[in-house]
């Protein structure tokens, strides 16, 4: 699985920011609202704008990668791109492999979605492969039940392959709103907190690229430009710095 | 596409339709079945090349040479393909970096540090200046190398196998006439063969067609992956939701590649009946009978 | 060694959802992963042992349909034949996983009982029958070529010995052809052995951590970061029971030329490329 890529934003830099370092982000492309392929075919998605802008205050010339979930991390280690951003929460087990820069959302909440409000969270859970989520269902004692993708996570609930899905709250939520009524929040476990804050991910030898990042979310932080930015895409509700 | 599609939220029924299956989404679907058929035509030379090479290895009278022939011939007949293509286009680019690495940076700075394999960024390839472009196209050339060496092996059996079955008269004739082996070989085997590695080949070219939905797990952007994409449910944060499409994609998929199995069958069978021409194998005895 | 004798214990049969319920989570041991990747292997096995057992039978019976005069029958095994000879596998998966989860999850009624159908989309079973079907296609054009190709010798001399009809078939033609077969047949079970890798992508989840060989690998692969050591493993796996499968099969063979002078002696494998 490799680099394999669209390009899909390059930064409109002013003409005397040529010599600006060019700055590969891989990103997952299949996370709505946090990333996802637009009908005309682009990346679109929070996590798309805020890199963007990331990268102007930075001064960076960024181009955005897309990969698969499952070998998002190995890729980076592996130098096809400089940094992840794809809805990835800060979690000990990733701190062994990855640096994180600082986070840009505040600790996620997630929540178990299902068919019924009393469906048994111990049962067949449906999670995405390798995700804070799919650890944390795994030691709930629940059977776990991996797919590649989060919108496969969802269709396994929807067909009853699984008795509940188990993912962030925010990827969860369009999908309940929009769903009728099919799906719905489980009882007492629509508000989870399993990650510690998504934050871009980083080759931990790349201690200045880090540094640049850093920099440029606590600014954003500053001038609550990236709260605004999480209320444009996760609405009201949001919750935010 | 359409100005009529500026808001398709607005679209009921077959103008939704429309505007939907002409999405710049599924233009690029559209595209990747040309991508496909010309990752095909690419690959199958390519791996027509090496199983030459291969079958030659194989015949060699240079022992090493000829042990390398035998253990690439093999290696397919116990390793699934999917193993090597998961393994050969990261063994590859961490391989032409590592060599560019020797080259271009600074030899004090390891390489491999901890779990994380950086070279320095002049020996990046493709440098991470490079357009888009240049990235999307070495990514496929890592995929249709293995592909290449993959089908290679086989193919290198198939000619092996159709070098051996030439009639050993003709090749003695061929000496009689004071050839040499190098001219035996260019003159007789070579053209001779094809007739008898056609059957082989037939059904290599099928494999390979067969073979290539396993593109999306390289990563490439192929028809596999678009039918995912654009089959899986949809929220209104897209312009078109729709529920979980994916087994109609996956039908037309199906159908394509039956299309593309039939077709190379009704081409085949032409090209058989014009190498049998002439051949002493029943196929060509019945043509000779068919003239007279 | 001890220690990879407790990792045995607790990991041989991983995949059954026997022993340790956690999967290692760091310092991977090379012990660990050859042990899992083993345990992952049964199932493998499991896929190509069901498939090529129940494929022989269904692939008799789709042969002998083709080689029929009735179109009722002939048709339908034909349109089989090429519908899974002329797609790829990976579509094969892809569409009989989203096929039946289309089923009503409650069950089909059917004379009063209620088939039960959540099994169906289990790797067990759903993946199985994939398997079955595409082996079974492959192997019934093998044994459609092979009864085309009985020597007309055989069949008059039955005549001669006034066999007809089943018998005829059961005692002349079967087995005749079953040897003429034999060597296509051997490779087409090869094929499928391998074939078996290509579950992990089908689309049926893996359940409870418990997937097959490549599952593991690729899980070992993406934690350490390395793929030069979870691939090979499973190469090697599939080299050592691929040349056993190659030896079972050669003394099938062996069994059915038994009659033949010259049989008796070690039958040399020849790989062909009939798939």
């Amino acid at each position: 699985m490799k680099k394999i890529l669209l390009a899909v934003a390059a930064l409109a830099l002013t003409a005397g920011m040529g010599m600006a370092e060019t700055v590969r982000i891989g990103t997952e492309g299949a996370y709505p609202p946090y990333n996802f392929v637009n009908d005309k075919g682009q990346l679109d998605g929070f996590e798309i704008e805020l890199g963007n802008e990331l990268c102007k205050r930075a001064a960076l010339e960024c181009t955005w990668v897309k990969n698969d979930w499952d070998s998002i991390i190995p890729n980076l280690v592996s130098s096809n791109y400089d940094a992840i951003m794809a809805g990835m929460n800060i979690s000990d087990e990733r701190k062994k492999a990855i640096a994180f820069s600082e986070e840009y959302t505040p600790p996620p909440l997630s929540a178990y979605a299902a068919l019924t409000p009393d469906a048994d969270i111990k049962g067949a859970v449906a999670a995405q492969t390798s995700t804070i989520q799919a650890g944390y269902v795994a030691e709930t004692g629940a059977s776990l039940v991996e797919f590649p993708t989060g919108e496969e996570t969802i269709a396994a609930v929807r067909n009853g392959e699984a008795e509940a899905v188990f993912a962030d709250r925010d990827f969860l939520a369009p999908y309940v709103q929009e769903s009728n009524g099919q799906l719905v929040w489980v009882k007492g476990q629509e508000k989870v907190v399993v990650g510690e804050g998504i934050a871009i991910g980083l080759r931990k030898s790349d201690t200045e690229l880090k540094a640049k990042f850093d920099k440029a979310i606590e600014s954003m932080k500053a001038d609550g430009s990236l709260n605004k930015l999480i209320t444009k895409w996760y609405g009201p509700e949001a919750l935010v710095f | 596409m359409f100005a009529s599609c500026a808001d398709p939220k607005t679209l009921e029924g077959l103008a939704w339709l429309l505007c939907y299956l002409s999405s710049g989404k599924h233009l690029l679907f559209y595209l990747s079945f040309g991508t496909v058929i010309l990752l095909l035509l690419i690959t199958a030379p390519i791996a027509l090349l090496f199983g030459f090479g291969g079958a030659l290895a194989v015949r060699s009278r240079i022992t090493p040479l000829r042990w390398f022939g035998k253990i690439y011939t093999s290696m397919v007949r116990g390793i699934p393909d999917i193993i090597f293509f998961l393994f050969v286009p990261i063994a590859l680019d961490q391989g032409f970096e590592w060599l560019r690495a020797k080259v271009y940076c600074d030899p004090s700075v390891p390489i491999r540090q901890g779990n994380e394999f950086v070279v320095c960024p002049a020996a990046k390839l493709p440098l991470s200046t490079a357009p888009e472009w240049v990235h999307q196209g070495y990514g496929i050339f890592l995929a249709v190398v293995a592909f290449a060496i993959v089908f290679g092996a086989f193919a290198a059996n198939v000619l092996n196998g159709a070098m051996n079955a030439v009639p050993r008269a003709q090749l003695e004739t061929a000496e009689a006439y004071g050839m040499s082996p190098r001219q035996v070989n260019r003159r007789i085997l070579i053209p001779q063969m094809w007739t008898y590695a056609l059957p082989g080949l037939t059904n290599l070219w099928m494999i390979l067609v067969k073979a290539t939905p396993l593109l999306f797990i390289l990563g490439v952007e192929d028809i596999v992956y678009w039918a995912r994409e654009l089959g899986g449910s949809k929220t209104n944060a897209y312009a078109y939701p729709h529920p979980d499409w994916r087994l109609y994609y996956f039908l037309a998929i199906l159908v394509f590649y039956l299309l593309m199995t039939w077709g190379s069958e009704r081409i085949f069978d032409r090209i058989r009946a014009r190498l049998s021409h002439g051949q002493a194998t029943a196929a060509g005895e019945a043509m000779r009978k068919a003239a007279t | 060694m001890n220690e990879c004798l407790v990792t045995i214990q607790e990991y041989a049969l991983r995949s059954l959802g026997i022993g340790e319920r956690m999967l290692p989570r760091g310092d991977f041991t090379l012990c660990q992963q050859i042990t899992l990747i083993g345990s992952g292997l049964l199932w493998n096995l499991y896929f190509a042992a069901f498939a090529l057992l129940i494929g022989f039978f269904l692939a008799n019976a789709l042969a002998l349909a083709k080689t029929s005069r009735n179109p009722w029958l002939r048709k339908p095994a034909e349109w089989f034949i090429f519908v899974f000879r002329g797609s790829p596998l990976f579509i094969q998966f892809f569409i009989a996983y989203e096929a039946l989860v289309q089923l009503p999850r409650t069950g089909i009624p059917l004379l009063g009982l209620t088939l039960p159908t959540d099994w169906m989309t289990k790797a067990w079973a759903g993946a199985l029958l994939v398997l079955v079907l595409n082996t079974a296609a492959y192997s019934a054009e093998i044994f459609y070529g092979a009864l085309r190709n009985l020597p007309k010798g055989e069949l008059e001399a039955a005549d001669a010995y006034g066999l007809s009809g089943w018998t005829r078939y059961r005692r002349i033609m079967w087995p005749t052809a079953m040897r003429l077969a034999w060597p296509a047949y051997t490779n087409e079970a090869i094929f499928l052995f391998h074939a078996t890798t290509l579950v992990f992508f089908s689309g049926f989840p893996a359940l409870r951590q418990q997937g097959d060989a490549l599952y593991y690998a690729s899980y070992f692969a993406d934690k350490t970061f390395n793929p030069f050591v979870a691939y090979p493993i499973v190469a090697g796996f599939f080299i050592l029971l691929t040349l056993l499968l190659i030896t079972l099969f050669g003394v099938v063979n062996r069994r059915l030329n038994r009659h033949l002078p010259g049989a008796t002696s070690k039958v040399r494998y020849r790989p062909n490329l009939l798939r």
